[in-house]
């Protein structure tokens, strides 16, 4: 790396400041692979379990619970019903969607666990009465592709109720 | 067979903004502190456990190295352990079972953290898996919120209702610290501070929230041999218990929490607790977000389900009430992450030995300790008492 790194004294708090930024790559998988080339197509893949028979999203080489290994992939829907959510006002260090905007945990149709993402397109303005469009167990959201999809989390750019 | 293990001294520093010390000065601060006050000597300890958040909080990735002297581990066994928030609960727990399997004596168990030296929600974006969930965390407060939500709706209560109670327990806390001198937060606030502080993620509002502080605690432990050197009012450990959770999101009840209710069967097992509300006297709970509270409360058997909030309006909670909750100001005025597990277990050692001063309950003779990590995965729970 051609970085140099920078002792800096703060003077002001009396400390040593540095930056440190290193380069990191992560392995995917064989089934993580098919999900995120999946969602290039607007397709989200879960994986069954031979064993408890759930139907696991996001899709994972084996079930957690049964630890065997997971014997299928199935589509799932896009679309389907609020488990629970948050709205986030605070813009914390690194988050790549700025606030407000909602997360979401989203059992799919098809799938027996939920499904995190960000939930978008109501107003946010007012925390209390953004709140009270999303009703857990109720609310049904579906899924916001976007046009350019480059097989990550991201081609999904939000789930908005309907 | 366990052998029988006690809390024999206890040293906590000062927390909040701590550019006063360096890292290794601040973890010398607390391991000196406990020595003093169990009055023995650093050679009298043989083993050192100690535990901080990822290496990411600080930027130091071999911490056990550069803060291997201030913990006074020269010549001595010394391990790192790291389950995020509840470090402090695991290595309390392991310096229990160096003691408990009779091949230690006199351990020495040390958390630390010191948040004020990175952007601590920093550390809090980047501790789930890379690939799928890490985007959609929104510091820790949104992984909470999350749950809040979620209890909110299962047993159908008034969000106006938990609203109202979630503030009292806020104001309860920040009172209790006013006692506490080691406290990071420590001001007088109101019902209606907290309804009007910013919304940070829905339903969690600023002063639903714990600070990020610096702060060190450290802990004695010792077996019943050496007990009788060292005190006659040690607290003893009567039970431990511990319970994890996996990694996905939408695979959890996140309502009906399972590793709170797990790790707190298993210890109360172990302590001979059947009724938990009755027989505990005061609690030290791992409370950084107020409306966490209330699955806690339940979770942990305080009280039934969907009941959390009637229980802190009743006055259950408050130092005075029919169960003290947090008298020290809990993990929501002060929260060194890799220390605040390890200060609840020190809070609660010290109300059982009748050392916790102003912020003393009464008559204390049984005390809960909690600590909780890893984005709501893990729970630990101690149970102390005065009696062997
Ligand atoms: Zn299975």
């Amino acid at each position: 790396m051609s970085e140099v790194v920078s002792l800096r004294r703060n003077l002001k708090r009396n400390t040593l400041d540095v930056t440190v930024s290193l380069p990191y790559t992560w392995a995917l998988g064989e089934v993580w692979t098919q999900f995120f080339e999946a969602l290039k197509e607007k397709k989200i893949l879960g994986a069954k379990c031979p064993q408890c028979g759930r139907v696991l999203v996001p899709p994972r080489k084996f079930c957690s619970r049964c630890f065997v290994d997971t014997s299928e992939l199935v589509e799932v829907k896009d679309e389907g019903v609020l488990q629970t959510f948050t709205l986030v006002y605070y813009e914390f260090v690194n988050q790549p969607r700025k606030p407000p905007h909602g997360i979401g945990i989203i059992r799919l149709d098809g799938a027996d666990t939920g499904f995190l993402h960000f939930i978008d397109g109501i107003d946010f303005s007012d925390p209390e009465k953004a709140a009270a469009q999303l009703v857990p167990g109720k609310t049904r959201l579906k899924a916001v592709w976007r046009d350019k999809r480059e097989g990550t989390i991201f081609d999904i750019d939000y789930f908005k109720p309907i | 067979m366990a052998k029988k293990v006690a809390i024999v001294g206890v040293g906590q520093t000062r927390c909040g903004r701590r550019d006063d010390v360096s890292m290794p000065e601040m973890i010398y601060e607390a391991v000196r502190a406990c020595l003093d006050d169990a009055r023995v000597s650093i050679k009298d300890v043989e083993a050192i456990v100690t535990g901080s958040m990822p290496g990411y909080m600080e930027g130091v990735n071999d911490p056990q190295y550069y803060l291997a002297d201030g913990l006074g581990a020269f010549g001595k066994p010394l391990i790192r352990v790291a389950t995020c928030g509840s470090t402090g609960g695991s290595i309390f727990h392991s310096a229990y079972f160096h003691v408990a399997s009779g091949l230690f004596d006199v351990v020495m168990v040390v958390g630390y953290e010191k948040m004020y030296e990175n952007d601590p929600q920093g550390t809090m974006m980047n501790v789930s898996d890379p690939p799928i969930q890490r985007p959609f965390l929104a510091g820790a407060p949104g992984a909470f919120a999350l749950q809040c939500i979620q209890y909110m709706h299962r047993y159908n209560i008034p969000y106006e209702k938990l609203r109202e109670a979630a503030a009292k327990i806020s104001v309860i806390k920040h009172e209790n610290a006013l006692d506490n001198p080691y406290a990071h937060i420590r001001v007088k606030i109101t019902e209606e501070d907290v309804i009007k502080s910013r919304m940070i993620s829905f339903p969690i509002r600023l002063l639903d929230c714990c600070p990020s502080s610096d702060g060190a605690c450290a802990v004695l432990l010792a077996s019943e041999e050496a007990v009788k050197k060292i005190t006659d009012t040690p607290a003893w450990v009567k039970g431990v218990g511990y319970a994890g959770d996996e990694q996905w999101f939408g695979d959890k009840d996140l309502a009906e929490w399972m590793p709170p209710y797990l790790a707190s069967q298993r210890a109360y097992k172990m302590a001979g607790i059947e009724n938990p509300r009755k027989q505990l006297d005061v609690v030290e709970l791992y409370d950084p977000f107020t409306w966490q509270d209330f699955m806690w409360y339940e979770r942990f058997g305080f009280c039934g389900k969907g009941e959390a909030a009637d229980m802190v309006m009743e006055g259950v909670t408050t130092k005075d009430g029919d169960l003290p909750i947090s008298p020290s100001g809990g993990v929501l005025c002060t929260n060194p992450i890799g220390a605040t597990g390890l200060q609840r277990v020190a809070e609660a050692a010290l109300q059982v030995m009748g050392k916790a001063d102003k912020r003393q309950v009464s008559g204390a003779e049984t005390a809960f300790a909690s600590a909780m990590g890893g984005i709501v995965q893990f729970t630990a729970v101690t149970i102390v008492s005065v009696n062997p």
